[in-house]
């Protein structure tokens, strides 16, 4: 019983913790792009663990198998890439500007390379 | 495979018939002979034993869950790092998959792994544009993301 207790508290410490490191992302990454990977993708596993955690602490300890929280970390798998996704992609198509840091760039130059033949 | 299912199920029907019993676990051991009778006569369907696709879909679930933690704590490093020591960039990722559902979960899962985002699809479906957090070597990540996902994905729709 009280591993179980522990267990389900370090993945719900852990899954915090990843939040937390999330909000400094956001804060310290330089461009939307960078953001935008830590706001879609360390709050997936922190989210998950989170619900995890809580769906064993009631499984075991309260004998009580709540399916709905599975439910919520499928359908945080289903939503999230999808947001990131359109959200990069509907900032690089208005034109947001790369970080100075950015080393590489071969969408710009697909982009380049379409316009050109279009115009011939 | 649906057809390999629906006949698994009609099987295990048929066996709880025979028992005249209706309860979970005689559908369960009817399922069971089910299998087994699909599996002798697996020469004589058109696609391969569904079972096969069945642990394909389940590693390929494992290989998702070890790279999602594995590049969890590289951005984890990255972030918390106190100089911010990060080389962003979108690199092209020709990937080989021709169906859709097959283009669109690779894109999912690049996207849900931290560290690579698709930004955009080229429009004959070949190349993916992947925005990546720290590009040390394009090349290397490319070959990485074959090598797992697109080998896993190719694996249950063979």
């Amino acid at each position: 019983m009280e591993i179980v207790k522990f267990f389900a508290g370090l993945l719900i410490l852990i899954g915090a913790f990843l939040s937390l490191v999330t909000a400094f992302g956001l804060i310290r990454l330089p461009d939307v792009y960078t953001r935008n990977h830590a706001a879609s993708k360390s709050a997936t596993l922190g989210v998950m663990l989170v619900l995890l955690g809580t769906f064993f602490y009631f499984w075991l300890i309260k004998h009580h198998f709540n399916s709905r929280l599975l439910l919520g970390i499928g359908f945080i798998f289903l939503t999230s890439p999808v947001a990131g996704h359109l959200i990069s992609r509907a900032a690089y198509n208005s034109g947001v500007k790369l970080s100075d840091r950015t080393v590489q760039d071969d969408l710009a130059k697909a982009r380049i390379k379409q316009k050109t033949e279009e115009s011939r | 495979m649906a057809f390999q299912i629906l006949l698994n199920f009609i099987l295990a029907f048929v066996w709880m018939f025979l028992k005249t019993s209706y309860s979970p676990a005689s559908f369960f051991v009817g399922y069971f002979f089910g299998l087994l009778i699909i599996y002798i006569f697996r020469r004589f369907f058109t696609s391969r034993f569904y079972l096969l696709r069945v642990v394909a879909l389940v590693n390929l679930f494992f290989i998702f869950i070890r790279e999602l933690i594995l590049s969890n704590i590289e951005v984890l490093k990255a972030v918390l790092s106190p100089k911010l020591n990060i080389k962003p960039g979108i690199f092209a990722f020709p990937t080989e998959l021709k169906q859709d559902w097959e283009i669109t979960v690779l894109a999912n899962l690049i996207t849900l792994t931290p560290g690579t985002l698709v930004v955009d699809i080229s429009d004959d479906n070949k190349i993916l544009y992947v925005h990546a957090m720290d590009i040390r070597d394009a090349d290397e990540s490319i070959l990485s993301i074959k090598n797992t996902f697109e080998k896993a994905i190719m694996e249950v729709s063979r």
